[in-house]
């Protein structure tokens, strides 16, 4: 196996992406999953206020998910660019 | 396997930087999930206020939003700055700074959803008492991030600083280890620190007129949960800038990397525990106003107690740089 230097450094930018894309999408999913749970809890207890809790519920998973865009942005980066 | 120096940089340099931002990633997003639950709940149980509980909600995401924000700039910084390539010890510093940037993210995030989440149920609670719960919750917010930022100074110290005669063999070692002493340690220190937060912000909107002495309590808890971090953070300069002798053998390397796991890890335990203790301590203070000074004593106490373990880590530590 004859192992060049350029293909070394592609070779751990692509085990870079892929541990930032991993492990980062651990987060946004645990985080918004709670979200969800508590936001269909308060809709059982208040069915009137479906609408604004709904609407609260994606903002609250939104700002959650920024994390995970921030790592899939590294791991694209990591891909395509470096 | 002959690994030319260029190469073995560059490779450092996106495995940290993809190691750095995947982890720091996972805090932040687990503690703005909570806050938003927290939010929906209290809208359910007083539609009113709703709009002041998503002031809150927002405010206190992006509080704990601030360390993946550390880590997203320390990950840029590994992935594009050009990096020296004088010697390999550049390898172990890079790798260093990514886990020690994503680790040192991690406690601080989750920790700052507490007190958001807290804040959002309490002023569900207690509509009138909303202006003085934010800002105790942006007070115990901000606390729980030092250990990010703590982490984030290392981390930058790793990527920036450089001394070109330090030995390869064993400093790697020592860099690899003060990047993991203040990662790992940040860990408990953020935890904990959310918990003691996220109660008082609980224990506000239970008991308004207990504002001064929950506060009070708050910061003194959180103080002593931040101890473990700052230990690490010592044990962590202690690797970067001590000089240690040439050596080749495999044994005076891992001891500067024991050293560091070692603080790393010791720190995780007593961060939260000295967290949970402060938890207790501020959630009795609120319902208990007249205990104020008998429950700080306890706390204090247990905390002493529970940080017994995290001085023996620092002591071993010491031990694995300057004794052996």
């Amino acid at each position: 196996m004859a192992i060049e230097g350029a293909d070394l450094v592609k070779a751990a930018a692509y085990l870079g992406a892929g541990i930032a894309m991993g492990l980062g999408a651990i987060g946004p999913g645990v985080g918004e999953g709670i979200t969800a749970a508590k936001a269909c809890e308060a809709i059982g207890h208040n069915p009137r206020e479906a609408g604004l809790i709904t609407r609260t519920m994606l903002v609250g998973q939104a700002v959650a998910e920024s994390t995970g865009i921030y790592s899939l942005v590294i791991a694209l980066l990591l891909l395509f660019v470096v | 396997m002959d690994i030319e120096l260029n190469t073995a940089v560059m490779m450092a340099a996106y495995a940290g930087g993809g190691i750095c931002i995947g982890i720091g990633a996972i805090g932040a997003a687990i503690g703005e999930g909570y806050a938003a639950s927290q939010a929906t709940a209290g809208m359910s149980r007083n539609p009113a206020i709703s709009s002041d509980i998503f002031k809150t909600m927002l405010v206190g995401q992006a509080i704990s939003e601030s360390s993946s924000i550390f880590t997203l700039v320390v990950s840029l910084v590994l992935l594009f700055t050009h990096h020296s390539t004088q010697s390999f010890l550049t390898v172990a510093a890079l790798l260093g700074a990514g886990l020690c940037m994503g680790f040192g993210a991690l406690g601080s995030g989750i920790g700052a959803g507490y007190p958001a989440a807290a804040a959002c149920a309490g002023i569900a609670r207690q509509p009138a008492m909303a202006g003085r719960i934010t800002t105790n919750m942006i007070i115990g917010s901000a606390v729980c991030q030092t250990p990010a930022i703590f982490a984030m100074v290392v981390s930058l110290m790793l990527v920036f600083l450089r001394s070109p005669s330090a030995p390869v063999s064993p400093t790697w070692a020592a860099l690899l280890g003060a990047g993991l002493s203040v990662g790992l340690a940040a860990i408990g220190s953020g935890y904990g620190g959310g918990l003691a937060a996220g109660a008082s912000c609980e224990g506000l909107a239970r008991n308004p007129s207990s504002t001064g002495s929950v506060t009070t309590t708050m910061l003194v808890g959180q103080a002593v949960a931040q101890t473990p971090a700052i230990f690490g953070l010592l044990i962590s300069f202690i690797l970067m800038f001590k000089v240690f002798p040439a050596s080749s053998s495999l044994s005076a390397a891992m001891a500067p990397l024991a050293a560091g796991l070692c603080m790393g890890f010791g720190g995780i335990g007593p961060g939260i525990g000295n967290g949970s203790a402060a938890e207790g301590a501020v959630r009795a203070v609120a319902r208990n106003l007249e205990a104020a000074t008998d429950l700080m004593r306890i706390m204090l106490v247990g905390q002493a107690v529970s940080q017994s373990t995290a001085i023996y880590a620092m002591v071993v530590s010491l031990v694995l740089i300057f004794v052996v």
